[in-house]
């Protein structure tokens, strides 16, 4: 029997607001544990909520851009239990009036489109952390720190659309840099500014009711996630062929032991006893400010992608990995802007630049070579001072120092061997000590005219132009050759 | 007569005259206070240093010219649940005993900015939830009007205090009739503010949809004079409302000829002392001699807002409570096992008294998977029923009349081992609260065992100048306000 997959995820992302969401405090990571607080996100007796403007805007931001409803009537809700990093006892999010509502975000794999539906977009504050005192299994006392408690995050929960982790992680990857287009919130996952979770199921092919599921957490990348919806996939999948129940439970990600754990016994299904905090009058959005939102919408990656396919006439390919980063796009354009061709650009980026970049895990806002730098390069390749194989080094010694290419050049001598009398001496040099291979030539290997050619890039140490040795070797042995 | 004795209007006018000193009235409140105290138990902290410190600073300010209104030097008492910053604030609760806030509640830093005098911290019942005050952790508050009855709650301290001379006026909550009820039983006057008036910030809440800070005084002008000082819109709390602040004193002309009064005919029905109904009645009747029209009105739905009370206050307060949970103030105690969850239990079962155990598992309940849309969902629906009632009546009248409490005050120990028998009791308060209208206790007589009876003022939202102007007229043609306990 075939059996098919069904996934939802559940995304939490940080909103990249100065303040919290129901204070004034500070959102700023890695603070000193509890330096950012005060009685409100303390949840000290008498304290009042005032809800932050600017994270209903970022909310507003993220809805639009996929294709999400605004409500007019909004309304916060609390969810109500105990733990000691929720320190009023109750979270203040959204339940019965949420933000936003039946959006779409487009993902692309491999040429294929699909439409993954957007069940609801709504705001929450986050809650506190707590650092266990050794590992947590065996940890006599833990630390709450509150910095956290209060900063605003906005829930996206997806229709169960996906069906494969590579979707599932096509997606997160298509929702971070919607969100990080947005200037929303940084995308980090390592940091805890973006999470997700995912809700999983397998039902026989074609079957249209919805196996049970279970819930995984702990997955702090795409990796993570393709991952452990592979293992759990399959773990469901061996389960429904033995006759066995799958259990309805949340399983953490195990990254060391490449598993799913089930947290039975732990985890018992939560009463939040949702009622519309009294605290906060509904909000009435109105259509103007609606519009002023999505009149002032950045544009977003898939316009970009389009965008770049037809002014610069570059590939879909090139389009669509160029703009998986906003910082990437916006280098390859300041590159393009100062001077050099689109087709170059793209190449070099996706090729030398990224490979640089992705070793040290850098982003392109942080890439030592700066765009003109790059431009540079170009325009000394164009103008023949250096093969495009010399300027592969060049470029490494640009990134490695920071230096312009010309400096690089000139302060290693690299600059190409382009006389025509230099070069006609170095080949006849290369003929002369190679009788043997001239023979084998002249009697009919026309292959051999490449070790020419290479022997002379050897001599030359790889700075004479390669178009112009060619030229000079094969006019020399093909004059040999009629001469004969 | 004492100056602790006098209201605001005369100790302010004999302030400016120069007859006495902030200094003077403090030291003769502080004075009362060791005298009558003991018996009343109205206060859990006071400090005298603490309030000839400010008294002082008062004076100064006097003296130079500066910040002068008629509340600067004035002994205000403030009842256990508003935040004074670094003087203790209990909420009359074990769980909250040593708990010192690091800051002040927005109505307390006004009246500090007005340059009054804090006397000290009023008892109530724990957590503003009771009738009587027997609910406070830490002893009852007794009626000056007669020891061994009940001062009304949960504002009780605050309403002894005015009565006994202990204060010259005071600040309570009111979220089903907290403030009204013991200024009955008292005999002093007390208003609760239409919803959104004052704000909230800084007062532990109870009920957040229901409970409204107001004062208490010894007659209605030092009531009004209070109330303008401590309205207005609050950034720090979304539900206050952005208006400007009557002068409220304005108010004060004596003068009611042409306004129509309602008496609520399902707030006269059987099952009410008589005593009371008569009182009431009387004092309707004494407004239309002074030129008022007093009419029959309905409230069809009356008899729905215990019920509606008691879902909504108990649901609201299951989840405001749920911060008492030992991590970051108050009391903690460990549990056996030392576990996360035995030290919540540990801490909330030692911390809390039963009645607020009682209405947080109430409200829990009533908020919980299955029962939300039977109970919570349909008691805020019937909520609106209750108030376009009231927005009926006020389509014939300006104000309603009715009583505040079904009986005189009752002996301590009464009620206290029935708590259904006391929810019942605040059958005339609650809709207030529920409607969010203003309404204020005005003394209007005393029962055959001298204990006081007042009347309750209803008006529409916003409209607590009517209620003032009323309450004024009656007021000054009675002698009520005059009397005081012998204590």
């Amino acid at each position: 029997m075939e059996y098919e997959a069904v996934i939802g995820l559940e995304v939490h992302a940080q909103l990249l607001t100065d303040s919290k969401l129901f204070c004034s405090c500070s959102t700023r990571f890695g603070a000193a544990p509890n330096t950012q607080t005060c009685p409100v996100c303390l949840g000290m007796p008498g304290v009042l909520p005032v809800v932050n403007k600017k994270a209903i805007e970022f909310t507003m931001r993220a809805a639009l851009a996929m294709h999400c409803t605004i409500a007019k009537k909004n309304v916060f809700a609390r969810k109500n239990y105990f733990y000691p990093d929720l320190p009023k006892g109750y979270q203040i999010s959204q339940y019965e009036f949420p933000l936003s509502k039946s959006g779409w975000i487009e993902i692309d794999l491999n040429g294929n489109k699909k439409k993954i539906g957007i069940t609801r977009i709504h705001m929450e504050d986050d809650a506190g952390k707590l650092v266990h005192a050794g590992d947590f299994a065996r940890a006599e006392h833990s630390y709450v720190d509150l910095n956290r408690t209060g900063v605003p995050l906005i829930e996206i929960v997806s229709e169960p659309d996906l069906r494969a982790p590579e979707e599932a992680a096509e997606y997160m990857r298509q929702l971070r840099n919607i969100l990080v287009y947005l200037g929303v919130c940084d995308g980090n996952m390592q940091e805890g500014s973006l999470r997700c979770d995912a809700n999983v199921s397998v039902r026989p092919q074609g079957s249209n009711k919805f196996g049970t599921r279970t819930e995984l957490k702990n997955m702090n990348s795409f990796r993570h996630i393709q991952r452990a919806l592979s293992y759990e996939i399959d773990r469901q999948i061996k389960l429904c062929e033995c006759g066995e129940e799958v259990v309805q439970e949340t399983r953490l990600w195990d990254e060391g032991g490449g598993k799913t754990i089930g947290m039975r016994g732990k985890e018992e299904a939560h009463d939040y006893r949702y009622f519309p905090d009294p605290d906060l009058i509904p909000m009435t959005i109105d259509n103007e400010w609606i519009e002023s939102v999505r009149k002032s919408l950045p544009e977003l990656p898939a316009q970009k992608k389009d965008r770049f396919i037809k002014n610069y006439g570059i590939p879909e390919y090139d389009a669509a990995l160029l703009t998986q980063d906003k910082l990437l796009a916006d280098y390859f354009e300041d590159v393009v802007k100062q001077g050099a061709p689109a087709k170059w650009a793209s190449n070099w980026i996706m090729t030398e630049l990224l490979r640089e970049l992705n070793a040290e895990e850098k982003s392109a806002a942080e890439c030592p070579v700066k765009p003109d730098q790059l431009a540079g390069l170009y325009r000394l390749i164009a103008g023949g001072t250096i093969s495009g194989k010399i300027a592969k080094s060049v470029f490494a010694d640009m990134y490695r120092t920071g230096k312009n290419a010309e400096d690089v050049v000139k302060e290693q001598g690299l600059t190409q061997l382009s006389d025509d009398a230099q070069i006609a001496k170095l080949v006849d040099e290369a003929i002369q000590e190679s009788p043997k291979q001239v023979e084998q030539f002249l009697s009919g290997r026309d292959k051999l005219l490449g070790f020419f050619v290479g022997q002379v890039m050897k001599k030359s140490q790889g700075k004479a132009n390669p178009q112009l040795v060619n030229k000079i070797v094969t006019d020399k042995l093909n004059r040999l050759k009629e001469g004969k | 007569m004492r100056l602790c004795e006098l209201t605001i209007t005369e100790l302010s006018g004999m302030l400016e005259r120069g007859e006495c000193s902030s200094v003077d009235i403090t030291k003769s409140v502080y004075e009362r206070i060791s005298e009558v105290d003991k018996k009343i138990h109205a206060y859990l902290w006071t400090n005298e240093e603490y309030a000839l410190s400010q008294a002082k600073e008062a004076d100064k300010k006097r003296k130079a010219r500066e910040n002068l209104n008629p509340l600067l030097g004035i002994p205000i008492g403030l009842k256990d649940l508003l935040l004074t910053k670094g003087v203790p604030t209990t909420c009359a609760s074990r769980i909250l005993e040593n708990f010192v806030p690091p800051f002040d509640a927005t109505v307390v830093k006004k009246l500090k900015e007005r340059g009054v005098v804090v006397v000290g911290k009023l008892n109530m019942d724990e957590f503003a939830m009771g009738s009587t005050t027997e609910g406070s952790a830490f002893g009852p508050t007794r009626n000056p009007w007669g020891l061994d009855y009940i001062p009304g709650g949960s504002s009780g301290g605050s309403a002894a205090a005015v009565s006994s001379d202990m204060c010259i006026a005071s600040l309570g909550t009111d979220t089903g009739g907290s403030i009204r009820q013991p200024a009955s039983c008292c005999g002093v006057c007390g208003i609760k503010p239409t919803y959104g008036r004052v704000s909230r910030f800084g007062v532990i809440a109870y009920a957040s949809s229901l409970d409204q800070v107001g004062p208490l005084g010894k007659n209605v002008r030092d009531t009004a004079i209070m109330l303008e000082a401590v309205a207005g819109f609050d950034r720090c709390d979304s539900t206050s409302v952005k208006m400007d602040v009557p002068r409220y004193t304005d108010s004060l002309t004596g003068d009611v000829k042409g306004l129509k009064i309602g008496l609520p005919k399902e707030y006269f029905v059987k099952g009410i002392d008589p005593e009371i109904a008569d009182t009431v009645r009387n004092a309707a009747k004494q407004l239309e001699k002074l030129g008022a029209e007093v009419i029959d009105v309905s409230l069809p739905h009356t008899e729905y807002c215990i019920a509606t009370y008691y879902i909504i206050a108990p649901a609201e307060a299951s989840s405001n409570l749920a911060r008492y949970d030992g991590v970051r103030y108050g009391l903690r105690v460990s549990g056996e096992p030392d576990t996360l969850i035995n030290m919540y239990k540990a801490t909330r079962d030692r911390g809390f008294s039963a009645e607020v155990r009682r209405r947080i598992i109430i409200g829990t309940y009533t908020l919980s998977a299955g029962y939300y849309d039977a109970y919570y969902l349909k008691a805020q629906k019937v909520r609106t029923l209750i108030r376009r009632d009231f927005e009926q009546a006020f389509q014939k009248c300006d104000c309603v009349i009715t009583p505040v409490l079904p009986t005189p005050p009752y002996k301590l120990g009464t009620k206290i081992n029935d708590p259904l028998e006391m929810y019942l009791s605040d059958i005339f308060t609650v809709s207030c609260n529920l409607a969010g209208l203003p309404g204020m206790t005005v003394p209007c007589g005393f029962s055959k065992e001298n204990l006081p009876i007042g009347m309750q003022i209803m008006a529409r939202h916003f409209e607590e100048e009517k209620i003032f102007k009323v309450a004024y007229a009656y007021e000054q043609s009675t002698d009520w306000h005059k009397r005081k306990p012998k204590v």
